[in-house]
């Protein structure tokens, strides 16, 4: 598994050396979903500012898929689960 | 993904008008939704709000039908846990209902068995949404942000719904311009652009 270059925020960890986050929510490309929708889904699940959001679909777009969210397992099934909601191709995978 | 350049806003939906309301076709085709004060709102011709009425109403109809029956004491449903640990074989369904791992079966499975359910109401429940707050007759819609919300996905599970069976790829604008008027395809995929168009501006009209 690749790691999208977009970047990931991942909250502090305290003095771990390594944030203990191994899990990742990923989006694929699709041909149907609009790009400013995936945007907007971006920005609205996540919170994210809009340039974030937007780099994030141009990576699905171009690349054909990033890490949009990264975090605990179950953090991480709840966000595939609301993306599914949206009609995004989401799956959670381990970031080894 | 796919961009939204406008082609689709130019004619050649002639077909789906039929029904004397031309006029209130081409405004509709034109304006899509905006923003106002009152929350977000656009115009629809009669005909236009059965092609989105029926194809809502099939999405919840699929997406909430195809379940087994079960007992009202079953514990499994209280809890909003499903059967269902395979993707299902439709694959209109497969791409509503996709797996939640990629190349792990089993964890894929548990997943499914734990969100599938909860997906298929919240599918459900936008195309109620969509049935309750458009007028079969068509005119007016006004939508609060909650509503659009619903709209938007119940417009997207449609869009991606008509995209299996179309077999849609990337280069489908090229591809879509070679479907002949004979052929049973081409008034979908003039109502698959027009649904492309109405989303897109949906979008702009929350951002």
């Amino acid at each position: 598994m690749s790691v999208a270059p977009a970047e990931v925020e991942r909250p502090e960890t305290g003095e771990k050396a390594v944030p203990d986050m191994p899990w990742v929510t990923i989006v694929w490309n699709d041909p149907v979903n609009l790009m400013n929708y995936v945007t907007y889904v971006f920005q609205t699940v996540f919170g994210y500012p809009k340039p974030k959001a937007e780099r994030l679909m141009l990576d699905v777009h171009h690349k054909g898929k990033a890490v949009v969210s990264a975090g605990a397992r179950e953090a991480m099934e709840r966000d595939a689960e609301t993306l599914h909601g949206y009609g995004l191709w989401a799956t959670v995978s381990h970031d080894s | 993904m796919t961009g939204q350049d406008g082609e689709s806003r130019d004619a050649g939906g002639a077909d789906l008008s039929a029904g004397g309301d031309e006029a209130a076709f081409a405004e509709a085709l034109v304006a899509g939704f905006r923003a106002t004060p009152g929350g977000v709102t656009a115009r629809f011709a009669a005909s236009q709000a059965r092609i989105v009425r029926d194809l809502v109403g099939q999405i919840a109809v699929l997406v909430g039908g195809d379940q087994p029956a079960r007992e009202p004491d079953d514990i499994a449903f209280e809890f909003g846990l499903s059967d269902a640990v395979a993707l299902p074989d439709d694959p209109v369904l497969a791409r509503l209902l996709p797996d939640g791992y990629r190349e792990d079966p089993e964890a894929a499975g548990e997943f499914r068995r734990y969100t599938e359910q909860s997906l298929r109401d919240g599918k459900v429940a936008a195309a109620r949404t969509v049935l309750d707050t458009l007028p079969a007759r068509g005119g007016r819609v006004r939508l609060s942000e909650a509503d659009a919300q619903a709209w938007l996905r119940a417009l997207n599970d449609v869009r991606l719904a008509l995209g299996v069976r179309l077999g849609v790829t990337d280069d489908f604008d090229e591809q879509s311009r070679e479907i002949r008027r004979d052929d049973p395809r081409s008034a979908y995929v003039w109502v698959y652009h027009w649904l492309a168009f109405l989303q897109d501006s949906l979008v702009h009209a929350l951002s």
